[in-house]
């Protein structure tokens, strides 16, 4: 095919080459087959072959109703939400009692545990130092999503082996 | 037993998904308090309100109000403009799709926040097209935060005008089904809303319409198809005929590929030099070229063009584009950038100051069936291929230009206006919306 091609180079006036090969005369090297071919018994271990792990799918649920927070603050640190985390929410779940939700709280994002007892709603800090946030019967509660994991990236300066 | 066939025996029927004030509402979903303020998304550049909350609809402010003969009215009502976050609604509108699809993968994504499903096979799962709607409705506003309408009848141009009345009319919950309707009722909803709302019907068909005395829906109604077809056309003539709830438009769930890609922007400050404009150029080819990829298509010419900016009279005017024809059809951003630089070196002229640049891909392709040139380089032709692979992947998962050509440029100081823009809240970590 090389031979070919050249022999029909070596005929042709100059004019009549296409406008594309005018630079470049290496493309007759082409090879047919650009896959190698083996040949020999299959490794035995290619129909176990996995994907690895894959965070999202053990973190994500149901992903068009999944969204992730960041945490600010320390109102949550007994729950072992710390400052700078990120939460994973999802709005698909329905809240129940001692479920840790997001919430809006005039007009702002709060994470608390939400109670539901005896007609009771609370929205309760895992942290001494901050209030509970009751809610009076007539007051609606709006829940945003219930937080359904965390992610925290340790800063490390280490370098690598 | 039912037959195999039962499904296509049924008589169309379809949804219109429709997500209201769309970009104000993904805004919203993130800023809870803003959910009272009237508030307006504006265009690139921050030129024009494209989009209103309720509160600004109630106003008078009309869609493409530019935002300076507005500032007055802002001022008085404390209306708020934001500039628009297409990464974020680009994301919440996948979210919607994503959910419409559980409930059938028949679907046409008609426009960022609109999309028609046919819903006639998964009726026997529901108590009735009605109740569907309000399921729709519900899981779209409980998954996502986004409120919804539902429009529902036997065609599409009928389900945008229930999509049209359930916004309008708050007795509907949201949801609107003309298949269950009393003929005497929809004919009283037609005789109340003008035909110039008719999907389909442009301002210039409608002022002729008009003419003839056909001002509501249910005149459009009552003419004659026939009729309408030897005045207009035969786009109007089955227009009427699926107002009548006669299907002739069929879903489209494969977007035809576009036949033309174009990329441009204005900038946001005016740009003199080859450099700025340079770098503007490779950035609107590297999109273009990402969109081409996208649909697989090859283009086989690019066009370059730049502008002055026209309203300044005063100002030295030019404005030029060039095409340049490919020899090989191609999708790969290096070969485009290339092309489109030259192009754009051949049209430049020293002293003026330039508004827009843009490209634009044209006499597309479909990647399969491109005659492979005999000459072609095939072995570089594979490389380019994973090159360009590897440079989308890289994009999608790290935010689009994360990777790009360096002719791009690093400050690109020309990049629009948008000085209220808010966070990108579903596809950066460092913008995730803060709980406390």
């Amino acid at each position: 095919m090389t031979q070919s091609i050249n022999q029909l180079l070596h005929q042709t006036s100059l004019s009549q080459v296409p406008q594309g090969l005018s630079g470049d005369l290496s493309v007759n090297e082409t090879p047919l087959i650009m896959h190698p071919l083996s040949a020999g018994f299959p490794s035995p271990a290619a129909d176990y072959a996995a994907d690895g792990l894959d965070l999202n799918s053990y973190l994500i649920q149901n992903k068009p109703a999944t969204f992730m927070f960041t945490v600010r603050g320390e109102s949550m640190i007994v729950a072992g939400i710390h400052h700078g985390d990120k939460v994973v929410v999802d709005r698909a779940l329905k809240p129940k009692h001692k479920d840790i939700v997001v919430a809006v709280v005039n007009g702002e994002y709060t994470i608390k545990r939400l109670y539901k007892y005896k007609g009771l709603i609370e929205l309760r800090p895992e942290n001494p130092d901050y209030p509970n946030i009751t809610f009076s019967e007539g007051h609606e509660l709006q829940i945003w999503g219930v937080v359904i994991g965390v992610v925290r990236r340790y800063s490390s300066s280490s370098s690598r082996v | 037993m039912s037959s195999p066939n039962q499904n296509s025996t049924h008589a169309p029927l379809f949804a219109l998904v429709d997500v209201n004030n769309f970009y104000v509402s993904c805004e919203r979903v993130f800023a809870p308090q803003l959910e009272k303020t009237p508030m307006v998304v504006l265009s690139n550049n921050d030129g024009c309100a494209v989009a209103r909350s309720a509160e600004v609809k109630a106003l008078g402010v009309k869609m493409g109000t530019p935002w300076f003969q507005m500032k007055d009215l802002a001022k008085q009502h404390g209306i708020l403009a934001c500039s628009s976050n297409y990464t974020l609604y680009h994301d919440m509108s996948q979210r919607v799709v994503e959910i419409l699809r559980q409930f059938t993968p028949k679907l046409e994504v008609y426009s960022v926040d609109e999309s028609f499903l046919q819903i006639e096979s998964v009726l026997n799962a529901h108590e009735s097209p009605t109740h569907l709607g309000a399921e729709i409705k519900q899981r779209i506003k409980q998954w996502t935060g986004l409120p919804v309408c539902v429009g529902i009848a036997p065609s599409k141009t009928l389900a945008k005008f229930a999509n049209h009345l359930a916004k309008k009319n708050p007795s509907f919950n949201g949801v609107c089904d003309l298949s269950n309707m009393p003929k005497q009722e929809l004919y009283q909803w037609m005789s109340e809303v003008s035909a110039a709302e008719v999907w389909g019907v442009g301002r210039k068909i409608a002022k002729r319409l008009e003419g003839m005395g056909i001002h509501t829906v249910l005149d459009l109604v009552q003419v004659s198809p026939q009729m309408m077809r030897l005045q207009f056309g035969v786009v109007i003539e089955r227009l009427c005929y699926e107002l009548r709830g006669l299907s002739c438009l069929a879903l489209e769930e494969v977007a035809p590929p576009k036949q033309q890609i174009i990329a441009s922007r204005s900038f946001g400050k005016l740009v003199l030099s080859l450099d700025e404009l340079a770098e503007s150029v490779a950035t609107h080819t590297a999109r273009a070229a990402e969109k081409l990829r996208e649909q697989e298509s090859l283009t086989s010419s690019i066009s370059v063009f730049i502008q002055t900016n026209v309203f300044m009279r005063n100002e030295p005017q030019y404005s030029q584009s060039i095409q340049i024809p490919l020899v090989h059809p191609t999708d790969d951003t290096l070969v485009l950038t290339e092309m489109a630089i030259k192009g754009l070196k051949e049209i430049y002229k020293k002293g003026f100051r330039y508004k827009k640049a843009g490209v634009m891909l044209g006499l597309m392709t479909d990647k399969p069936v491109v005659q492979s040139s005999l000459f072609e380089d095939h072995q570089a032709k594979g490389k380019s291929l994973r090159l360009m692979k590897t440079l989308d992947s890289i994009n999608t998962r790290y935010g689009a230009q994360a990777l790009r050509v360096a002719a791009t440029g690093t400050d690109q100081a020309w990049k629009m206006k948008s000085e209220n823009v808010s966070p990108k809240y579903t596809s950066h970590w460092d913008q995730l919306p803060v709980v406390r």
